[in-house]
């Protein structure tokens, strides 16, 4: 069904090509938003749709943009696609999108977005391009989502808000470390994930 | 008094950097040398200041419900907001545009050492990220909003010359291979974050 193209336009950056881990792509919001799951897991899936349909579009017209005003017209789909997103969260999740506050209007200046238009979409026909914004996306959903379960599980003791850490622990004296919730345990905890993901994967290390 | 107030806070206490995480790419990517990221810093400052008073004018003016009553009675009701994203976006990409186009008329040298980093600029979230706040506080006059900018370019520029600095250092050091690089740079901020988390407790 998948060419081989394709392919590897939808798993590359699950892993050996994250945008996070490996491009270094959308650092901002991706340690933001990172304090709870829930938070983590909606502004996944929004910039898994925003790439995947900029890419669309942009991949549709790319032979009619001029080369000299790309970065203006890329900006004009990617903040279209931006305000649809945050017009629905607002309309039907309100609690969440005061919950993103500005970080949902910071996914146009994300870097995944601009970094695959400009890699990728400019010069890919669009099923592949697609398919490319699906799997960044994903990519960097999957890292969000792995941040927000260790910070949220050692800092507050839940997970989507239910108490996993049972009582008989606290009353053993464990208790939740409060640092894991404020901001810089964010970047330590991508590190760390960084470490790993490097450990495995030999031929990233940089010298 | 309340604007030093807001200047004080706006570099230490609301960094941009360690507080919000805004610029956070660009952090990552030009803090190897402390001449060049104090370059970088230098320019998203300026940026900050020419931006703001400019977005705070427009959010007034034109786009919050209610805004354009200046024009007359028929426009009071009207409610832009939703245009808010993309206007904002729009006023910092055609500024960046400009400020390129003036620096390399006037004063070629600095095009030269700034070239590279101005386009970059534009997606910068550190400065979409101000104009977004500057909207959710509610700033009384366009001159609040002006030294909260110079606040906040002033706390990333010292963010990342201070960073650039300790990289340039770690060169010296014997890092575990995979954590090389990146990792070692990302756990570095996270602790420089934890330092600058003692300015906290200030109130102001």
């Amino acid at each position: 069904m998948l060419s081989k193209i394709s392919k590897e336009a939808l798993l590359g950056p699950l892993s050996r090509n994250n945008p996070v881990l490996v491009q270094i792509l959308g650092i901002c919001s991706c340690l933001a938003v990172t304090a709870k799951l829930e938070p983590a897991i909606v502004m996944g899936i929004s910039v898994t749709a925003i790439t995947a349909f900029s890419n669309l579009i942009i991949s549709l017209i790319r032979n009619t943009i001029p080369n000299n005003i790309r970065i203006i017209v890329q900006l004009v789909v990617v903040a279209a696609l931006v305000i649809i997103v945050d017009q629905i969260l607002k309309a039907y999740n309100y609690e969440m999108s005061k919950a993103l506050s500005v970080f949902i209007g910071l996914i146009i200046t994300n870097c995944i977005l601009m970094g695959r238009l400009e890699a990728f979409a400019l010069s890919n026909k669009p099923w592949p391009s697609f398919l490319d914004g699906v799997g960044n996306g994903l990519g960097y959903a999957i890292i969000l989502i792995v941040v927000a379960f260790f910070r949220e599980l050692l800092g507050s003791g839940t997970l989507f808000g239910w108490h996993v850490i049972p009582q008989s622990f606290y009353d053993m004296g464990y208790s939740n470390n409060g640092l894991m919730i404020l901001p810089p345990m964010a970047l330590v905890t991508v590190g760390c994930i960084i470490w790993w993901h490097r450990s495995r994967n030999k031929d990233l290390q940089e010298p | 008094m309340e604007d030093l107030n807001l200047f004080i806070k706006s570099i230490f206490i609301d960094n941009m950097i360690f507080a919000y995480f805004l610029g956070m790419c660009s952090f990552l990517a030009v803090s190897k040398n402390v001449k060049t990221a104090f370059g970088l810093g230098i320019a998203v400052t300026f940026m900050l200041v020419v931006t703001l008073p400019i977005n705070y004018l427009l959010d007034n003016y034109l786009l919050q419900p209610g805004a354009m009553k200046w024009l007359g009675e028929e426009f009071a009701s009207v409610d832009l907001s939703f245009l808010a994203l993309i206007m904002f976006i729009a006023v910092i990409a055609s500024i960046t545009q400009l400020v390129e186009m003036a620096v390399e008329k006037f004063s070629p040298s600095l095009y030269a050492s700034l070239g590279i980093f101005l386009p970059l600029i534009a997606v910068n979230c550190a400065i979409l990220g101000c104009a977004l706040f500057m909207q959710q506080r509610d700033f009384g006059s366009a001159w609040t909003a002006t030294v909260y900018g110079a606040g906040s370019g002033i706390g990333w520029t010292l963010a990342i010359v201070g960073l650039a600095a300790i990289r340039e250092k770690l060169a010296y050091s014997n890092i575990p291979k995979p954590l090389r690089g990146v990792g070692i740079t990302f756990i570095l901020t996270g602790l420089m974050g934890i330092a600058f988390m003692s300015f906290l407790g200030i109130k102001l």
